[in-house]
């Protein structure tokens, strides 16, 4: 890092700068990128002087593949997302689109919605948790939270057949019912959970070399993170009370008992605790749905929106006529636009849906966390470390998928 | 002020959270700047703004404590190509101290400017160069528009409606030049978009139909 001024009385006012800094690429095949982003690094020495990060390369076009399909066919681009918690990003699609039709969801088909939230969050903050305890050099926490998300990823796959591409949330309800024996199974596997969590923090929270990558790196302040479009974890660990669960409640949200966790420096490190803290919220979210899940319809049972089941077809004709309705033309959404949000693992996801009455959606804007946090990239990696950048793009819990979408 | 009961619903005005918010929205701010408000559902406050005044409009909305819209959650284009001004470019806010949102539309074409918010939420640099990378609406005064999510070197604006689903380019992998390559897509067969829109719902002069519709009609 050496910057030379040569001051030359010959050249009178003309002055030579020479400034040793150099641009590197990190990334697009980078493990720490987190996928596939380019970021273009110029630094001084070892130390950031500018970030740049290059994204769209898994850009798939989802927003403008939507606008060609019906509304049941575009449910599954959602999970393609942030497929790190699949069924929060159906989520907010099947929100949006019930807002506009104005139906309103059977309460187990909510409380069922919202217990998938939450393994979808966990799924979420184990995967972020552990990959980058990894980035910063440890390896034990990934081996033991892939055990524990191949546990939650079985709930996907015995509910709704998939691991990952669940589409499993439909606009007014679920697709089918829980298959029977998953509440036990998932309340046998909520018993041994708190122990998972104490022993990740075991290796982690108070370790000297964990803490010495992320303590009082990436500082952002409550003000800079809202003026920087920050939600979820990374606005939390800034110190801004601010949950969507709680403060525009969805589904059965607002029955339910849960702390919202809050950091105050905002820093890597409290990003990380927070994350840790909700994965304990969950965990109660997810045992008190167990709880009061009341018996009853999964979907609403208008058969204009959501499909009669597998035993009427078989003996009614109209149920037949609406099945072939449904999975061939679809249904149709009024002329409307709503800007509907959850509260993801990741921050706020939006959905911005204006649906110019026909069967397939007009304009579907999708408005991921993600985006506006690596953002901030160059904001709090500047002046830090080279090293300390793959401790904060862990730290914003970055996946492409939903940020190119 | 004067015709503010002219923009809202004809429905009673109920005294909801957001109406009230929307009443003071449109009491704040000088004649002649909002074109048109609504109440999306009862529940989501829009407002439809002239692309000159954008700027002070979401300006006073940040700044007004009764506002308070610290955050810039997202902008975005929707395309309308059967209108002069075909593109919407729609701001949705949020005030974390009132937990409230609102929607602010402005409308411009591709050569009309519209002023940027940048210097007001940093995170509406990359939004911007989002809505210039898809529609190819300029932001006046952005420093910062280059493309976000396309290919380097892309050309057209794919969100557009009139931008073909297919694209125009395909790239591949020449093994005989060792590089990639752009060519123009072929297509095995025409890229079919099916209208579903079926007969039955649209015969509506179908003899003995009379009955199905008139209930239809009645449900909704």
């Amino acid at each position: 890092m050496s910057l030379s001024t040569e001051d030359t009385p010959a050249a009178g006012n003309t002055r030579t700068v020479e400034i040793d800094s150099h641009t590197i690429n990190f990334g697009p095949q980078h493990p720490a990128a987190h996928g596939v982003l380019r970021l273009v690094l110029e630094l001084q020495g070892e130390f950031v002087e500018r970030a740049d990060p290059h994204i769209g390369l898994l850009h798939r076009g989802t927003e403008k593949l939507i606008e060609y399909k019906t509304y049941l066919q575009t449910n599954p681009y959602f999970d393609r997302l942030d497929y790190v918690a699949p069924m929060c990003m159906e989520h907010a699609y099947v929100l949006a689109q019930e807002k506009l039709l104005g139906i309103e969801v059977p309460v187990r088909a909510q409380y069922i919605r919202v217990m998938f939230a939450e393994i979808s969050r966990l799924l979420n903050h184990i995967l972020n948790i552990t990959t980058y305890a990894l980035d910063v050099g440890a390896t034990t926490p990934s081996l033991w939270g892939f055990e524990q998300r191949e546990a939650l990823l079985e709930f996907y796959d015995a509910t709704s057949g998939s691991h990952y591409h669940a589409n499993y949330f439909r606009a007014g309800g679920v697709v089918k019912d829980l298959p029977p024996g998953l509440t036990d199974r998932i309340a046998a596997w909520a018993e041994q959970f708190p122990k998972f969590v104490d022993d990740i923090e075991r290796l982690l929270t108070g370790n000297r070399i964990f803490k010495q990558r992320t303590v009082d790196i990436g500082i952002i302040s409550a003000e800079d993170a809202m003026a920087w479009g920050f939600s979820g974890p990374c606005l939390r660990a800034s110190g801004c009370a601010w949950d969507l669960r709680r403060s525009q409640p969805y589904d059965v949200y607002d029955q339910l008992e849960f702390d919202i966790p809050v950091g105050s420096h905002g820093d890597c490190y409290e990003r990380y605790l927070v994350r840790i803290a909700e994965m304990r919220e969950s965990h109660k979210i997810i045992k008190q749905c167990l709880a009061q899940m009341p018996r009853g319809p999964i979907k609403v049972l208008d058969s204009k929106i959501a499909s009669p089941t597998r035993a009427d077809m078989k003996r009614s004709m109209e149920s037949l006529i609406h099945h072939f309705k449904l999975y061939s033309e679809g249904y149709h959404v009024p002329e409307g636009s709503t800007y509907t949000v959850v509260e993801a693992p990741k921050g706020e996801f939006g959905v911005h849906l204006v649906a110019d009455g026909t069967n397939k959606p007009y304009r579907c804007k999708i408005r991921s966390p993600g985006f506006a946090h690596l953002q901030a990239m160059e904001k709090l990696s500047k002046g830090h470390m080279l090293a300390d950048a793959v401790s904060i793009i862990g730290s914003l819990d970055i996946v492409f998928g939903e940020i190119d979408r | 002020m004067a015709d503010l009961s002219e923009n809202l619903p004809a429905e009673p005005a109920r005294p909801s959270p957001q109406q009230a918010l929307l009443s003071a929205v449109l009491a704040t701010l000088p004649d002649g700047v909002v074109i048109d408000s609504s109440l999306a559902r009862g529940a989501e406050p829009e407002i439809r703004v002239r692309r000159g005044a954008v700027h002070a409009v979401l300006q006073l909305l940040r700044d007004k404590p009764e506002f308070a819209f610290e955050q810039c959650m997202d902008i975005c284009g929707v395309d309308w190509p059967q209108r002069a001004e075909r593109f919407d470019v729609v701001y949705n806010l949020l005030s974390l101290t009132h937990n409230h949102r609102i929607r602010v539309i402005t409308m411009t074409d591709a050569v009309q400017a519209i002023p940027t918010v940048s210097d007001l939420w940093p995170s509406a640099t990359w939004w911007e160069r989002e809505a210039w990378d898809m529609y190819g609406v300029v932001f006046e005064g952005q420093t910062d528009l280059r493309r976000i999510l396309t290919d380097y070197g892309f050309q057209g604006h794919p969100l557009r409606k009139d931008f073909p689903l297919t694209g125009y380019v395909e790239v591949r992998y020449d093994p005989e030049r060792q590089a990639v390559v752009y060519e123009p897509v072929k297509l095995q067969q025409d890229f079919r978009n099916f209208d579903f829109l079926s007969p039955w719902e649209g015969m509506t002069t179908l003899p003995g139909d009379e009955k199905v519709h008139l209930n239809r009609i009645t449900r909704e």
